[in-house]
């Protein structure tokens, strides 16, 4: 086995040395989905066009997210002898100047640069892993996204790929079962149950067949990690899942991915046949008389299919409906009856590092309750948006303002929102809570899967209640009553308190609904739903209350709580806010000052934007009085 | 149609585990599910009609009705909502005249939402085909469609 693996590293290894020496310089551009948003493409077209141009020559690449989505479109230079420099924000023009200095000129540009790896750099430019951004990272799960070329197997094995594996195979499959328990590693999905504990569960279950199955089912409106790491780094997803075979007994495994993400898809689909064609995946696995075959299933949009059973009722060709309570657990009748092994993304891309270098060193990192490393999909208001991961137990504050850059427009921050659907808002005097599976949950929020959502304080806490549960609303399967009708009463009430219609005991009524949906529901989506309602009662109730008394909306979000209305002492009447209106709710005559429609306008805003910022005329008011004045 | 229905089903064994395989396929022959798909599926897999239409209806990647030339698909991720994602579905829907899910009587456009592209950073986001246009504002909705349909 080992020398069949030596032979095939010898291989890879050789393709890539031949590359390092060749002196011909390489040209990464982060082009995963979020870089293709912001032009990767053109970019890349830009740096063939330059090349051809000078008649020079370079190994231009497309790789994965390093996660800096606020600097995208990233382009790396690795010119032999010197340190892979990464240059943010360029455009096709950017990256043709750059590329004429830096390749054809050797003047690294230290202006476009955000920053060098390695330890030495040219004179100018930053240590990359000492800005900000990165010093309180530690990349584990997300080491090769955007490092290695996602297309390229030998690249990743180079990099210790599939080294997890091998150590697997020469091993009983009851060690490698200790060694992830060993290891606490907590399932990265969102509820953090033991790895080992379901491991374990399916290897001692008796069937003629067991399954694999990877979630990649990314639900959460507001996150990307999962796609991140398939689109950056599918091997090592295809590495975990295989060692999860062997050591469970499996020969097959699902990989359940959202149809949505259609580069994933293609990534995974490649490193699939390439992982066949070296052996490292299919019949007798580098010669162990192993099996393991991998199928991609795509899945067609339902947020329920998180829940395993669901998940695997959707496999099975059903609609993806949690089964009915009591049923056995998925590790001993899942898919087709037989016992199955669900895990996250996340959680079998970090096991062939747990097996190659031992589960003390992943214990060692994060705290006592929860291992190892969290990834977080850091959105909203926030200066630095991107895919960050970091030790558990870091504290809320050192991810917002450090590793973010902090709120957007310097700002008040009010609240973050971690866990997704299933999650809450936590707010200011929780931001020295300690990020890990149990001190989320005590605070009345989760880690869940990974989005972290930063409101600042133009944020309606009720409306974002709202947004959470229409959202949960809609995608219940509808076969469990609290569910169903539970969160249909929770968002008419709260359609009523967001519409100005609130009464008097509707916050309770709200705590009462929660409190049944949580008890009464049989699967996580519906006992988690109320969660982001409770949670911003629990801090924000004074939202609520101003809601409901004063029919005020202090983030003055609310439509139905804000009126728009021109001040004539600041109106110049240069006409921008009637020309832009476009239901024609604006009269005045030029160079007079302009008035308002109440019964045409429908509050879109754009008023609001235009006013010149020399005049701010156009105010936005919410409260009583001012409702009350303009009806 | 049922012909070429006949051999989009082809491929597959026609066991239960593929009806959704097979809707997929279908819709990205059509962009949509048209009704006699159902029939076909149901006979080929011996799958009850009634259960393929279930499945069907179940997820929200499947139409039922053509879609326009240009799937315009606002991003009502969270990081999007909080960033004033629901004032861009207005505007479209009024720009367009018609409803989020709905398609322009000269099937031009159809307008639906979507949970995160991907593209957080960017927020408020709209994707028009696979083009991803960012950091809009209400009164960009219109210069997004113009840019767009500038491409036909």
């Amino acid at each position: 086995m080992r020398q069949k693996f030596d032979t095939i590293e010898k291989e890879a290894r050789k393709a890539w040395e031949e590359l390092q020496e060749s002196g011909v310089p390489q040209v990464l551009v982060g082009a995963a989905t979020c870089g293709n948003a912001t032009g990767g493409q053109d970019v890349i077209k830009a740096v063939y066009k330059k090349l051809k141009e000078k008649n020079g020559k370079a190994v231009v690449k497309q790789v994965g997210c390093i996660g800096l989505c606020y600097a995208e479109v990233l382009v790396d230079i690795i010119k032999p002898g010197m340190p892979r420099i990464c240059y943010s924000e360029m455009t096709p023009e950017k990256a043709e100047e750059l590329i004429e200095s830096y390749l054809f000129n050797d003047d690294p540009r230290p202006d476009m640069a955000l920053g060098h790896f390695g330890e030495e750099g040219p004179e100018g430019i930053p240590k990359i892993s000492e800005l900000p951004v990165f010093k309180s990272q530690q990349r584990v799960i997300l080491k090769n996204c955007g490092h290695v070329d996602p297309e390229s197997i030998e690249e990743y094995i180079v990099n210790d790929g599939y080294k997890g594996l091998l150590k697997c195979l020469e091993q009983k499959p009851e060690d490698i079962v200790d060694e992830v328990t060993s290891s606490r590693l907590r399932g990265r999905g969102g509820a953090g149950f033991p790895a080992g504990r379901k491991w374990s569960s399916c290897l001692k279950a008796q069937a003629d067949e067991k399954y694999v199955i990877c979630n990649a089912d990314e639900g959460d409106p507001g996150a990307f990690m999962d796609r991140s790491v398939l689109e950056g780094d599918p091997h090592s997803v295809i590495e975990g899942m295989t060692i999860a075979g062997y050591a469970i007994g499996a020969s097959k495994g699902y990989l359940y991915v959202r149809a949505e993400y259609p580069l994933a898809i293609a990534r995974l689909r490649k490193a699939i046949a390439q992982a066949k064609e070296k052996n490292l995946l299919g019949e007798d696995i580098l010669g162990s008389g192993f099996n393991f075959d991998l199928e991609i299933f795509q899945g067609a949009g339902a947020f329920v299919c998180g829940e395993s059973t669901a998940l695997v009722m959707s496999i099975e060709g059903n609609r993806g409906m949690p089964k009915p309570l009591p049923r056995p657990r998925t590790t001993e009748a899942g898919l087709w009856g037989r016992p199955t092994l669900l895990n996250n993304v996340k959680t079998f891309s970090v096991v062939p590092q747990i097996l190659n270098k031992g589960a003390d060193w992943f214990a060692s990192i994060g705290t006592e309750g929860s291992p190892g490393t969290a990834v977080f999909a850091l959105t909203g208001k926030i200066n630095r948006s991107g895919l960050i991961e970091v030790p558990m137990g870091i504290e809320l504050e050192k991810i917002i303002r450090e590793i973010g850059g902090d709120i957007l427009d310097d700002k008040e921050f009010k609240a973050v929102q971690t866990g997704g659907p299933s999650g809450g808002c936590l707010p200011l005097d929780k931001l020295d809570l300690p990020v890990d599976f149990d001190s989320l949950l005590e605070a009345g929020s989760m880690m869940g899967s990974g989005g972290m959502v930063v409101m600042d304080k133009d944020t309606c806490m009720v409306d974002v209640a709202r947004y959470f549960l229409d959202f949960t609303f809609e995608e219940s399967c509808g076969q469990c009553a609290p569910c169903r009708l539970g969160t249909a009463q929770m968002l008419s009430i709260l359609d009523d308190i967001c519409e100005g219609r609130g009464r008097e005991g509707d916050i309770e009524l709200l705590l009462e609904l929660g409190d049944s949906i949580i008890k009464g529901t049989i699967c996580g989506l519906g006992n988690t739903a109320p969660n982001p309602v409770l949670s911003t009662i629990e801090y924000f109730r004074d939202e609520y209350e101003a809601h409901i008394r004063d029919k005020s909306c202090p983030a003055l979000v609310c439509k139905s709580l804000i009126v728009y209305t021109i001040n004539e002492e600041k109106c110049n009447g240069c006409g921008r806010c009637r020309k832009s209106c476009p239901v024609e709710a604006i009269i005045g005559e030029k160079k007079e000052p302009h008035k308002i429609d109440q019964s045409k306008c429908t509050k879109c805003g754009i008023c609001y934007q235009e006013c010149p910022d020399r005049f701010g005329a156009v105010e936005r008011k919410t409260g009583q009085e001012n409702l009350s004045v303009v009806n | 149609m049922r012909e070429e229905l006949q051999k989009i089903l082809a491929p597959f064994k026609g066991e239960k585990k593929d009806v959704i395989p097979m809707l997929q396929a279908v819709q990205n022959e059509y962009s949509y599910l048209p009704e006699e798909a159902f029939e076909s599926i149901a006979e080929y897999s011996g799958v009850p009609e009634s259960k393929v239409y279930g499945a069907a209806t179940f997820y929200s990647q499947f139409y039922f009705s053509p879609r326009g030339d240009y799937e315009v698909k606002v991003c009502l991720g969270t990081a999007c909502h909080v960033r004033g994602a629901a004032q861009i579905m207005e505007s479209l829907e009024r720009e367009l005249d018609i409803c989020c899910g709905e398609t322009t009587s000269d099937y031009k456009y159809s307008l639906e939402r979507v949970n995160c592209v991907g593209s957080c950073a960017l927020a408020p986001v709209v994707m028009v085909g696979d083009d991803v246009y960012g950091r809009l504002e209400p009164k960009k909705v219109k210069e997004v469609l113009d840019k767009s349909a500038s491409e036909v």
